[in-house]
């Protein structure tokens, strides 16, 4: 094999391309040939070292020094300098910038990383970093050693349900796609990631694209499709085009395509971007849009696995499931079926969000607890304040207040407490937030996103939606309650799709679990938190106002009266409710009630 | 890209992938520092140097990292290169033409056997 003593990787992203990269590649090559060192030093492209803001960039090794902001000039100089005669040249040394991934740390005390584990570790873009970490092993195992109802009983021992949100056990559902009769099958992989605030997803197909892709092949051999589509949302577009080099190497290397491996099975993926409609995210309305159709939903039976793409069978996972496929085939079901409880096995990634210490991504096995979640991965609530709510399922899940913390996070106990798994949104809450305001931005959001097919979701979640902000207006009506919970009923009832039969649930696990605030809302005309703008008023503590008239100058909309030295009034029917006199005075002496 | 159509193809290709992550680090068995200062270069280390990575190269060895220095002043001794195999002791070798470089290789670092003439003492 070819030694060299020395490697460089030259960062060839756009932005180091645009700020000359290219030139200096080139310029690189010509002066190693000139000093006649390109037989012992070897130039690499790569991508993403440093963040190209101050590109073009170089990393050499073996010493891994990092240079930036080289031009073509600069290169003579470097190449004499560090790969002649061994010196670092210390004025091209990239600024050591602490890099902080504020989306996924180092794994806490409490995670275990199985989907994630890859995920910052290799490079996206090289499979042969992939396959360092026995990428497409899995595959080679089940394409040379298993029949498809071999690795549909491994699915199935595994325990591994579906990590969209439903839990439908995905060995179950790969059957029945390959029971159901024809010639040709589909397999769809749903990676349009709409709850807000959520990233899971998105984070494994930007770190580790190959593993999507080889579970995908792998259930595509089970079913016995050819050809398979991930429906991945246009708001991502790094997920995107890293999903397309991934694909594109898998090509080349003959793991999609034609006979893979040497088995006569024939499998390609394409991408296909939506435009984020969160409807999108409800299977058959994937399907549709995948079709070229409106993305709405229809009426199932027939299932996708019966009538699915096209007329179809179609199999549909979530990135997640097949995400965990290969490590279920490499380190077998009984590995996986280790983790979490008897009827939820394995891990699940949660981007949890709020006013927690530490935002971000987590990968825990299922069966911890709520409290463990929030307390010892997440570091507790934020600024000391209280805990009051969790809110688990995405914008249709629901929220549960301080007596489920000690709930394991598992299918079941969240569902029969009033939330759901969901696709992996966690969202937490502390003691100044006003529940019913909670409920109104859900419902708002879902109101927004129904795609209008069937009556009780379009039009249901805007009279509840009106219910709502009425009440956070100071406009509440005796009755309003009833009314809430007869629409919430129906809704459910009656929605065609998961989006309107989840839509009211935010509404009914608050009005469930924090009952008194609806109360207070409606017949005391009072927000217990101090969040509702029309029912708090602001008013200046007279045995504690200085008279400094800090507050008088900063109030926009001149609210506030009175003379220096002397005790300020605001008035409130000028008053907005911002609260910046209270942010500006010194003395805490603005109250609110 | 060679298609990879059955397990063996891919476990090779396992094994060099691993191998370039290899050479991304800055581990290695043995060390070899050939000094290359202006002094070092025109007494030649440039071909000494040349001779060691030819001799890795041919004999297939791996773990070795070959580095470079600036003068070590002792100018009248270069080419000099210092090697250091495992947590042995270091070992200066002064006067190191094409031929002693390739039996440093060959005898210090594949065999561990000191190649006596060329050290210079510390």
């Amino acid at each position: 094999m070819k030694y060299y003593r020395s490697h460089v990787l030259v960062c060839v992203d756009p932005e180091c391309l645009r700020k000359g990269a290219h030139e200096v590649l080139d310029s690189l090559q010509d002066e190693l040939v000139a000093q006649g060192l390109i037989d012992e030093v070897q130039v690499l492209e790569t991508s993403r070292l440093g963040g190209c803001s101050n590109g073009p960039e170089m990393m050499v090794y073996p010493e891994g020094v990092h240079y930036s902001g080289l031009t073509v000039d600069d290169i003579p100089y470097l190449v004499e300098e560090h790969f002649l005669k061994g010196r670092v040249v210390q004025k091209f040394i990239a600024p050591t910038i602490s890099f902080a991934d504020e989306e996924l740390s180092a794994p806490k005390a409490k995670e275990v990383r199985v989907v994630l584990r890859n995920c910052g570790k290799i490079d996206p873009e090289n499979i042969e970093d992939y396959i360092a970490e026995d990428g497409y092993m899995a595959l080679a195992k089940v394409l040379t050693e298993m029949t498809p109802e071999q690795v549909i009983d491994e699915i199935i021992r595994s325990g591994l349900r579906g990590r969209g949100g439903a839990g439908f056990p995905a060995g179950k559902k790969w059957q029945l796609a390959r029971m159901n009769p024809g010639d040709v099958k589909y397999l769809t992989c749903n990676a349009d990631e709409g709850d807000p605030g959520a990233f899971m997803n998105r984070r494994v197909l930007e770190g580790d694209p190959h593993s999507v892709l080889e579970g995908m092949i792998i259930a595509a051999y089970v079913i016995g499709a050819n050809h398979g589509y991930v429906y991945c949302r246009a708001e991502y577009p790094v997920a995107v085009r890293t999903l397309n080099i991934a694909i594109q190497q898998a090509r080349a290397f003959g793991f999609l395509g034609e006979n893979i491996f040497g088995s006569g099975f024939s499998f390609d993926i394409e991408v296909r971007k939506g435009a984020g409609a969160f409807v999108c995210g409800e299977e058959t309305a994937l399907i549709a849009s995948i079709e070229g159709k409106r993305g709405e939903p229809r009426p199932r039976p027939p299932f996708p696995a019966v009538k699915g793409l096209w007329g179809k069978p179609t199999n549909n996972n979530n990135v997640e499931t097949y995400a965990n496929v290969p490590q279920i085939i490499l380190k077998g079901a009984d590995w996986f079926a280790s983790m979490g409880t008897a009827k939820s096995k394995g891990t699940k990634t949660f981007a949890v969000a709020g006013d927690v210490k530490y935002t971000g991504l987590i990968e825990v096995p299922l069966g911890i607890t709520i409290r463990e979640v929030i307390y010892d991965v997440g570091g507790g609530i934020k600024d000391n304040k209280g805990f009051k709510a969790v809110q688990i399922g995405g914008p249709m899940g629901g929220c549960l207040p301080a007596s489920a913390l000690d709930l394991p996070i598992d299918y079941e106990s969240l569902s029969s407490a009033g939330a759901m798994m969901g696709s992996g949104g966690l969202v937490v809450m502390d003691d100044e937030t006003c529940m019913v305001d909670i409920a109104r931005f859900f419902m708002d959001f879902t109101q927004d996103e129904s795609c209008g097919k069937c009556t009780p979701c379009r039009v249901g979640t805007r009279r509840i939606l009106e219910v709502l902000e009425r009440i956070c207006a100071g406009k509440g009506r005796d009755g309003d309650i009833e009314t809430l919970e007869m629409l919430c009923q129906d809704i459910m009832a009656t929605s065609l799709c998961g989006l309107g039969q989840g839509a009211p649930n935010p509404v009914v696990s608050t009005l469930k679990h924090f009952r008194d605030e609806y109360i207070a809302h409606i017949y005391e005309k009072r927000c217990p938190a101090k969040v509702c703008k029309a029912l708090i008023t602001y008013a200046i503590l007279p045995d504690v106002c200085t008279g400094c008239m800090v507050c008088a100058r900063n109030c926009p909309v001149e609210a506030i009266h009175g003379e220096r030295r002397k005790v300020h009034t605001i008035d409130p029917d000028v008053c907005i409710r911002c609260g910046i006199c209270m942010q500006v005075c010194n003395f805490n002496a603005v109250s609110v009630n | 890209m060679p298609t990879v159509k059955s397990l063996d193809d891919l476990k090779k290709i396992r094994e060099e992938a691993l191998e370039k992550r290899k050479a991304k680090t800055t581990e290695g068995r043995a060390q070899v520092t050939v000094a290359m200062g202006t002094c070092g270069i025109a007494a030649g280390a440039r071909d000494t140097m040349k001779a060691i990575l030819d001799t890795i190269e041919q004999d297939n060895l791996t773990g070795i990292l070959v580095t470079q220095t600036g003068c070590m002043g002792m100018c009248e001794k270069e080419p000099i290169v210092q090697v250091v195999v495992g947590d042995q002791e270091k070992v200066i070798y002064g006067k190191v033409n094409p031929e002693v470089a390739r039996r440093i290789v060959e005898e210090h670092i594949v065999k561990d056997q000191i190649v006596k003439e060329n050290v210079i003492p510390a």
